[in-house]
């Protein structure tokens, strides 16, 4: 199967004409066909004649492709903005939105000669942690499909994860990007805050949001950042910082960087088959000679309460223009989900309450950057677990909004830091349910997490493991 | 009896729209006025999902620039706010504005009040915020409909907001006045009321100067956000000590005189109210312009919990000592100063150089005339202050002619007005013999006469010479 492949050997293949871009394109749509109607990853396809148009013209091209991204195909999650394309943020709010321009991200992909396949389901407004907050009906684990596909981008993540498409851009709020790419055996990475442009991503929480690749290895995930990173004029809040070539620094030499185990991560409320699973990984590195470190992070429990109330006050704000009066939608179509967090936002920006609650959460955050700063000035990387159990039955997060949020607390505290964090497949519960674990570097360190990552798929496969849908 | 018992507490805010080339958050033209509606707008402007607010450098130099005009201090460290509320005019459901750190603090402007000669209006803050769209109620086949033009969306405005130094109406307008100037000076706006590129909200109260009963304790000095105490520097303790415990705002009012207006009406409604024993309620008002009176609009139960928080899309500004040095040095010499440096160093009136710099092109025009004094020379006849005479009384027109052709005029003028010391001289002496009465009663001390025999000297010369050189030598002859 060409969706095997990396996105190097496809683009080395497509340039040597070994197979054509609209083999592969056809490919992804036979899975999209077979896989997509149990899985529920989509909210938009791309109409297939379109796109198989849109490859034979990328083939007859091939030749002058500059970009390794040139005719590969990939998926946005419906939080960005695609010009003549609906664009729904999984939310009936936005059911018939049909936005007038695209996303810096969408844009720098088409650049590069990528070629979309379609908008992925997703929690609404990036509230929720296992894609069943959406008004498009829950997005299934291609691993079992009575279970959640994890989120919010969950579907992106089921659809690499079943190979309909080469790569996936997902978005990261509070471990939107990870959760999903640890519940469904793919690589994701949650880029430094400002690393990828935000503008056209429609926003859940501005100083949290992140833009970043979901794939199935490293590896792809470099290639796709190469070109996605970077300063933005049309994002304020964009780093004029340096993009690095990632792909090729991946190879790059991991002897005697430390890898720190923060304690307060593997405690109580961790899953023992996962806690075990990534403690074990701690040998593949150290082969690598790669030292491990024990260290401390006491902030760990405010990790949660400064998440929920930064981000929900943020989302309070952002989702005030979805007024009822614009875009053809009463705003009953809220789910409760993300009543409640506008409801709990307002409440903590309100007179009154603001100094106890939002400045508190500020200011808690100002500590969370310190303890990163100090734990990241003792190790290079930082392991830890991204869920504290497996991918949940379908339902019972819903039922349950408090154990819902508590499914985030190993990823919430890295965004209000806004330091990088890369999830990647290490191994499998005995039921067959795959684990992940996640490498967090200091700021603008992605190539040395991917470096760190890179090492441990070369010598794992894990990640290169793929659910049995058929039948 | 009213007046030595009351005083009126006047604070302003005013709003200026900056006229940059863009607005203050994305590339779109911000010359709107009269274009059609919905041309100039952009994802940013509509506020449509996922776009981004980019400041505009240019606005926010402005803001700094106007702030160091009016002797702001400028914080090193500065941020923007959102301010939440829904309105349909306002596309994202919040304004972008600043809250608790604006871009300049704690400055002053000097108003020529009439008593004393000078008074000090302290300047509490200016910041930087954006425009809302413009709402326009039409009738569209038959049917009652509001109708949403963007255009005016994200225009950069500049908010100054005085502390409440001001004790009449007049002194309103002569702050206003004197504002209008600077920002003309500066030349970040044009300032156009009627364009609603500049918009006035006087805020009124009247304090009653010998009682307590209206005095507010510290301790009950809200905090507008948290509603809780909170005690601030001595100064505006002792300040805000002695404020009345409401106020009234008036809004949006588009002309110096409506303002002058709009707080006298106010005075003396308060005054009423407060003489009968009560007092005014705390609320925001209208002010309409035909029938010239105020009227309520949304009283203190009604008041928005605004919700302010840090902008998150836009990273906090940081500036050095430099970068406010070098805005301070583009800021040209203001009118305040050049009165005073063309009284001392040109001899003119401070009523001409007042007139001369009310624009800073009449000014600079003036400047450039007085240089050219000498080029015209051989002791020359022509004295700024008869240029300013020429300008001021529009002998000349200065749209038209360069400075050099004006002079040109002038000297010929002055040629053909130009009399001989000698003939000067005889037609005076003649004249002192013809009136010894004038004569008589100047030396007894009455000067006035002075005037008629100016007159005289001047009917005699057939309206050549210039009176100020006649006065010198009559004063002379006379002696």
């Amino acid at each position: 199967m060409l969706l095997d492949k990396t996105i190097e050997e496809l683009s080395t293949g497509l340039k040597q004409k070994l197979f054509s871009i609209e083999e592969l394109v056809q490919e992804c749509y036979e899975n999209i066909q077979k896989y997509n109607p149990k899985l529920n990853a989509f909210i938009t396809i791309i109409n297939k004649k379109e796109a198989l148009r849109n490859a034979r013209e990328k083939d007859k091209n091939i030749s002058r492709a500059t970009s390794k991204l040139y005719g590969i195909p990939f998926l946005l999650k419906d939080a960005y903005i695609t010009k003549g394309i609906k664009t729904t943020a999984a939310s009936f709010v936005l059911k018939n939105y049909i936005p007038q321009y695209n996303a810096t991200v969408y844009q720098k992909l088409l650049d590069a000669g990528a070629i979309l396949l379609g908008k992925m389901n997703m929690d609404a407004w990036g509230h929720g942690g296992s894609s069943e907050n959406t008004d498009f009906g829950p997005v299934r684990n291609p691993w079992d499909l009575t279970r959640v596909a994890g989120g919010s981008s969950g579907g992106p993540a089921a659809a690499i994860s079943s190979r309909m498409a080469v790569f996936a851009i997902g978005e990261d709020t509070g471990g939107s990007i990870r959760n999903p790419a640890a519940w469904c055996n793919i690589t994701g990475l949650k880029v430094t805050y400002g690393r990828v442009s935000r503008y056209g991503t429609i926003a859940y929480a501005s100083s949290f949001d992140t833009v970043g690749p979901m794939a199935k290895s490293v590896g792809d995930c470099a290639q796709v950042l190469e070109v996605i990173a970077g300063k933005d004029m049309y994002d304020a809040t964009s780093s004029s910082k340096n993009v690095p070539r990632y792909s090729e620094l991946i190879d790059s030499p991991v002897e005697n960087l430390i890898l720190g185990i923060p304690k307060e991560f593997f405690q109580e409320g961790l899953n023992t088959e996962i806690k075990n699973c990534i403690l074990n990984s701690t040998k593949i590195f150290e082969k690598s000679k790669i030292k491990i470190k024990h260290i401390s992070m006491p902030m760990f429990d405010y990790g949660l309460p400064v998440y929920y109330l930064i981000g929900p006050s943020e989302t309070s704000s952002n989702l005030a223009r979805y007024d009822g009066i614009r875009y053809g939608q009463k705003r009953k179509e809220f789910t409760s989900e993300t009543v409640r967090r506008i409801m709990i936002g307002t409440y903590a920006l309100s007179s009154g309450y603001y100094d106890a609650y939002y400045k508190k959460a500020q200011k808690a955050r100002t500590l969370f950057i310190k303890e990163y700063d100090k734990a990241l000035s003792e190790c290079d990387v930082l392991l830890m677990p991204v869920t504290p159990t497996p991918p949940t039955k379908i339902g019972e997060l819903m039922t349950d909004p408090l154990q819902n949020l508590l499914a985030d607390v190993y990823t919430v505290s890295q965004n209000p830091v806004g330091v990088p964090s890369l999830a990647i497949p290490c191994g499998f519960t005995k039921n067959g349910l795959p684990i992940g674990m996640q490498l967090v570097g200091s700021m603008f360190s992605e190539d040395l997490l991917l470096r760190v990552g890179h090492i441990y798929q070369k010598a794992t496969d894990w990640h290169k493991k793929y659910p049995k849908l058929e039948g | 009896m009213k007046d030595k018992e009351f005083e009126p507490i006047i604070g302003l805010e005013i709003h200026v729209e900056l006229k940059t080339k863009s607005k203050m958050f994305c590339g779109c033209s911000a010359d709107y006025f009269s274009h059609k509606p919905n041309t100039h707008c952009c994802p940013v402007c509509l506020g449509l999902p996922g776009a981004l607010p980019v400041p505009n450098k240019k606005a926010v130099e402005w803001c700094i620039k106007l702030g160091l005009a009016l002797n702001c201090k400028i914080p090193l460290f500065s941020k923007f706010d959102r301010k939440n509320y829904f309105y349909p005019d306002l596309p994202k459901g919040y304004q972008i504005s600043q809250y608790d750190r604006p871009f300049c603090v704690n400055g002053w402007l000097d108003i020529k009040s009439q008593i004393p000669n000078s008074k000090r209006i302290r300047i509490r803050r200016v910041h930087m915020e954006e425009d809302t769209g413009k709402l326009i109620h039409a009738n569209i086949n038959g049917k009652k409909c509001t109708l949403i033009d963007f255009n005016r969306s994200g225009i950069p405005l500049v908010e100054i907001v005085t502390e409440p130094d001001i004790r009449s109406s007049e002194d309103a307008k002569i702050f206003l006045k004197q504002l209008y100037q600077i920002i003309r000076y500066l030349d970040i706006s044009d300032a156009d009321m009627e364009k609603g590129s500049m918009r006035l909200e006087p805020n009124i109260s009247v304090r009653v100067k010998s009682q307590k009963f209206l005095r507010l304790p510290f301790s009950q000095i809200q905090d507008k956000r948290s509603g809780q105490a909170k005690i601030k520097s001595n100064n505006e303790l002792l300040d805000n000590n002695d404020l009345p415990n409401y106020k009234v705002e008036v809004k949006n009012i588009n002309s110096f005189n409506f303002v002058k207006k709009a707080i006298d009406f106010e005075i003396n409604r308060q005054l009423e109210i407060l003489v009968n024993g009560g007092v005014p309620k705390q609320e925001t008002r209208g002010w309409d312009d035909k029938k010239n009176i105020t009227y309520p609009q949304r009283s203190k139960e009604e008041a928005h919990d605004y919700r302010y928080f840090p902008e998150p899309d836009i990273p906090p500004v940081r500036w050095t000592t430099n970068q406010i040095l070098n805005i301070k040095d583009q800021i040209p010499e203001l009118p305040y100063k050049k009165i005073d440096r063309f009284i001392r160093n040109f001899q003119i009136s401070q009523y001409d150089a007042m007139i001369l710099t009310d624009d800073i092109k009449t000014a600079n025009y003036f400047e450039e005339c007085v240089i050219l004094i000498n080029r015209f020379g051989k002791k020359s006849e022509i004295s700024p202050k008869i240029i300013a005479n020429n300008i001021i009384n529009k002998k000349v027109n200065i749209n038209k002619n360069t400075p050099a052709e004006i002079m040109n005029i002038i000297e010929k003028k002055a040629e053909k007005f130009h009399v001989d010391d000698k003939e000067l001289e005889q037609i005076i002496n003649k004249l002192i013999k013809q009136y010894p009465k004038a004569v008589k009663e100047y030396k007894t001390g009455k000067t006035g006469v002075l005037m008629f025999l100016i007159g005289q000297v001047m009917k005699t010369l057939k309206g050549k010479g210039d009176a100020l050189v006649i006065r010198k030598f009559l004063e002379k002859a006379l002696q």
